[in-house]
Order: structure tokens, then C-alpha cells, then sequence
């Protein structure tokens, strides 16, 4: 072997470098060189990773929109039965919360017997202040008996068929319901109007009447029971010149918005119209 | 037999809107008469048979609901009736403006009658406060659902009476 042949001379000087770069690299001295290359390596393969990616999604995209709009779609459908279950679930509660409220009176006034109506309709003629209730004579209803609800006095029942009944509101125009004020205990008459508006009419002169004195049924003429809450006085007119004194009431019970009424079924009205006297010949 | 279906389907439905919504839907104290209104559109059809029965029976139909007796209602739908049937053929080339005079027509017979009735055998009422409060908002309503009623019921009109060409 000819050491001194420029090949083996080469070999040498490679073989030298090799080993002196890496004792130098074991020495640690291509720390920065490292830290450098392989950031640089990172940097690449992160910026040919993202754009591989980007690619992908490109390419992916469209098929996913439909099964997003597809998939939005079945939410938006789920959203809306829901809604509609919510609000069914609302009108569930607040008929609940009206049939307990019912049901406490009845249970507040247990002298009087009950029976529970919806109301299911109304009066077709604006001249006449009636309701239309889903029970009748099968349920033991008679013409004359009063209704209620937990707020106070509905009216009477005026005609009854098999399975459903019409009921004079006391905001009818024909109604008179002797009522009593309760501060006063002074008798008067509340009338009905075309309008449905209440009022308070014979109140004697030197009765005290106030607004906001409670209203309840007096009894007399035996065509309410005693008692029942009406409503109360908003104003009262009082002129020197007249027999009586009038007021206009606030019912307490919100005719515009009637769903349940109770039904008193062992009141007997009495019909007083043979003790009346009739004009002699 | 199909036309009688139809209409014994339509013024059930109708009748059932009544009572259930409409009479609750008031304007001052009035409210509208579906019933009526659409009695009045099928009868201003000139091919229309039997409007005069169908009127009866529905006023008595409705007068035995309502606290109104039987015979005002059968009374003034009966009237209401006969009005459009004369203008069917007078006033034809026209319908809407028909059916508005016969709506218009029809409220204040209905109404003036139950009035006069209620003052002479029920209750004392106002004629001014019964006009502005009652009759007006009563006939506006009407009219106002005769107008938006009059395209639907122009086309079940159309398919129940054909032109016979």
C-alpha cells in the first residue's frame, strides 16, 4: 500500500475530517448548528403539513356542507318540536295552575257541591253576553245554577242541553245581581251592560261607598247564594237630586279570558216571580 | 249530492269558528259573522239552488246556540238571503261590491232586529252606545272578513258551480 498515492492521501484527509467532526459534535460544539437545522427541518414540515391539510380540506369540504346542512336541518327540525312541546307544555301548566286554583275554592267552600266546565265557546250575537260550557243535563245541570270560578261570580246557567250548557255572564245586559257591599253592608243592584261593563245601581243616598269597597252576592231574590265575590267599586257617582246612588265595578274574574268554571250543582235558585204582585183588573 | 256536501262541511266549519274564535275576536263590543258572510257569498251565485233552506236552517241553527231567539236570526239570514239572491242577478258583473251590500245589508237587519227585541222584551238599552259600540265595529269586521274571505270562497264557488258551456 502507497501511503503517499493522492488517493490514499484523500482517503485519509476524509477519514480525518470525519472523525474530528465527530469528536466535535460529541464535544457538543454543533449545538447552534443542530438547534438551527432542526427548526429550519420544523418550519418546513409544518408549512408542508398546513398546506396538505388546507388541501385536503379543499377537497373535502363540499360533502361536509351537505351533511351539515343536512344535519342542521334535523336540529332545526328537532328545535322546532321541541318549541312546540314547550309551549304545549306551558298551556298545560297554566290550565294546571287554573284547575288547582279551582280546586282550592272548592275545597275553601266546601257547603256547595261542584261540577268542573270548559268553556267552548261564545255567544255568536255581540248583543248577548253568554258562554257556551261542555256540560249539560247527563251531568246533572239545571237551568238557574250559579257559576263561579276561584276569582268570583261567572253568572248562572240559562240552557242546558245533553252534553252542554249556555251560561248568562253577569256582564250581559239583562243581568241584575243583588249584591252586598262589604263595608257598608248596604244592599244595591249590579247590572250588566251592552258593552260589558259592570255597574252598581240602588245604593241608598246615605250609604257610604268608597272605591275599591269589596262586592259579594247578598242572596236576596234567591237567585245567587250568599257571599260569592263580585268585584269592586271604581268610582262612585252620588248627586243630590237622585233616589240613588251608582258606581262602576271592577269584576274580579277576567270574562275576556274564561277557560274553567265551576258549576254549583246543589244551589236551588227560587223563583220568586208568584210572590210578585201582578196589576188587579 | 257533492254541493250539498261541501256546504253542510263549510257552514259546520264555520259555525265552529264562530262560537270557538271569531266571537272572540271583538272590536269595541262587536264581533263578526262568519256564518252570514259566507251564506251571503254562496247565494250571490246565480247557479246556486236552495240558498232560501239553507238559510233557514242556519239561522235556526244559530238561534237555537245563541241566546237570541230562533227567529231572529232565521229572520234576518232569511232576508239577508233573498237580498243577495235579487242582486246575483243585477248586479253580477260585480260580485265583491255585491257581496259587500249584501253584508252590510245583512248586519243591520240582524243586529236592528235583536236590538228592537232586547229594548221591547229584555232590557233597556242605549241606541247611540248600541250604534257606535256594537253595530259600527260589527259591520266594519264583517266587511272586512267578506273582503278577505271573498277570493277563497269565489274559488270553492267556482268548483261547486261550474260555468255549463
Amino acid at each position: 500500500m502507497k501511503i503517499n498515492s493522492p488517493r490514499s492521501l484523500q482517503r485519509i484527509v476524509i477519514s480525518l475530517v470525519v472523525i474530528g467532526l465527530i469528536a466535535l459534535a460529541l464535544g457538543g460544539y454543533f449545538q447552534p448548528v443542530n438547534t438551527l437545522f432542526q427548526r429550519l427541518t420544523v418550519d418546513i414540515q409544518t408549512w408542508f403539513s398546513n398546506r396538505y391539510l388546507a388541501l385536503v380540506d379543499f377537497l373535502t369540504v363540499p360533502r361536509d356542507v351537505v351533511s351539515l346542512r343536512q344535519r342542521n336541518a334535523e336540529l332545526e327540525a328537532e328545535v322546532a318540536q321541541l318549541q312546540t312541546e314547550v309551549i304545549t307544555l306551558q298551556q298545560k301548566v297554566a290550565d294546571v295552575e287554573i284547575l288547582s286554583a279551582l280546586l282550592e275554592f272548592a275545597r275553601a267552600n266546601p257547603q256547595y257541591s261542584y261540577t268542573g266546565a270548559t268553556v267552548i265557546g261564545r255567544d255568536p250575537s255581540p248583543f248577548y253576553r253568554y258562554v257556551i260550557v261542555d256540560v249539560g243535563s247527563n251531568n246533572g245541570i239545571l237551568p238557574g245554577m250559579p257559576v263561579v270560578t276561584n276569582r268570583g261570580l261567572v253568572g248562572r246557567v240559562d240552557a242546558v242541553i245533553a252534553e252542554a250548557a249556555r251560561v248568562q255572564l253577569i256582564t250581559d245586559s239583562a243581568s241584575a245581581v243583588n249584591v252586598r257591599l262589604q263595608a257598608s253592608n248596604t244592599e244595591a243592584m249590579l247590572l250588566g251592560s251592552v258593552t260589558g261593563d259592570l255597574s252598581l245601581d240602588m245604593i241608598p243616598q246615605d250609604a257610604t261607598v268608597q272605591p275599591g269597597d269589596i262586592i259579594l252576592t247578598s242572596g236576596l231574590g234567591g237567585v245567587y247564594p250568599p257571599n260569592l265575590l263580585v268585584g269592586q267599586v271604581v268610582s262612585v257617582r252620588k248627586l243630590e237630586y237622585e233616589l240613588f246612588q251608582q258606581a262602576s265595578v271592577q269584576p274580579n274574574v277576567d270574562f275576556s279570558r274564561l277557560q274553567f268554571v265551576l258549576i254549583i250543582t246543589d244551589f236551588k235558585p227560587v223563583d220568586i216571580a208568584p210572590l210578585i204582585p201582578t196589576p188587579g183588573p | 249530492m257533492r254541493t250539498f256536501f261541501t256546504l253542510l262541511i263549510l257552514f259546520a266549519a264555520a259555525i265552529s269558528l264562530q262560537l270557538s274564535v271569531i266571537s272572540r275576536i271583538q272590536l269595541l263590543s262587536g264581533n263578526a259573522d262568519l256564518v252570514f258572510v259566507i251564506l251571503a257569498a254562496v247565494s250571490l251565485q246565480e247557479r246556486a239552488r236552495s240558498m232560501l233552506w239553507w238559510s233557514i236552517g242556519l239561522g235556526w241553527l244559530m238561534g237555537n246556540i245563541s241566546a237570541t231567539p230562533w227567529y231572529i236570526f232565521v229572520g234576518a239570514y232569511l232576508l239577508g238571503t233573498a237580498i243577495a239572491r235579487l242582486l246575483a242577478r243585477r248586479v253580477w258583473q260585480a260580485p265583491l261590491l255585491a257581496l259587500l251590500s249584501v253584508t252590510l245589508v245583512g248586519v243591520f237587519l240582524l243586529h236592528g232586529l235583536t236590538f228592537v227585541y232586547r229594548v221591547l222584551f229584555e232590557t233597556a238599552l242605549s241606541f247611540t252606545e248600541v250604534f257606535s259600540q256594537v253595530i259600527l265595529p260589527s259591520l266594519l269586521l264583517n266587511l272586512l272578513i267578506a273582503i278577505v274571505l271573498y277570493p277563497l270562497l269565489r274559488d270553492l264557488i267556482e268548483r261547486l258551480y261550474p260555468l255549463e258551456v
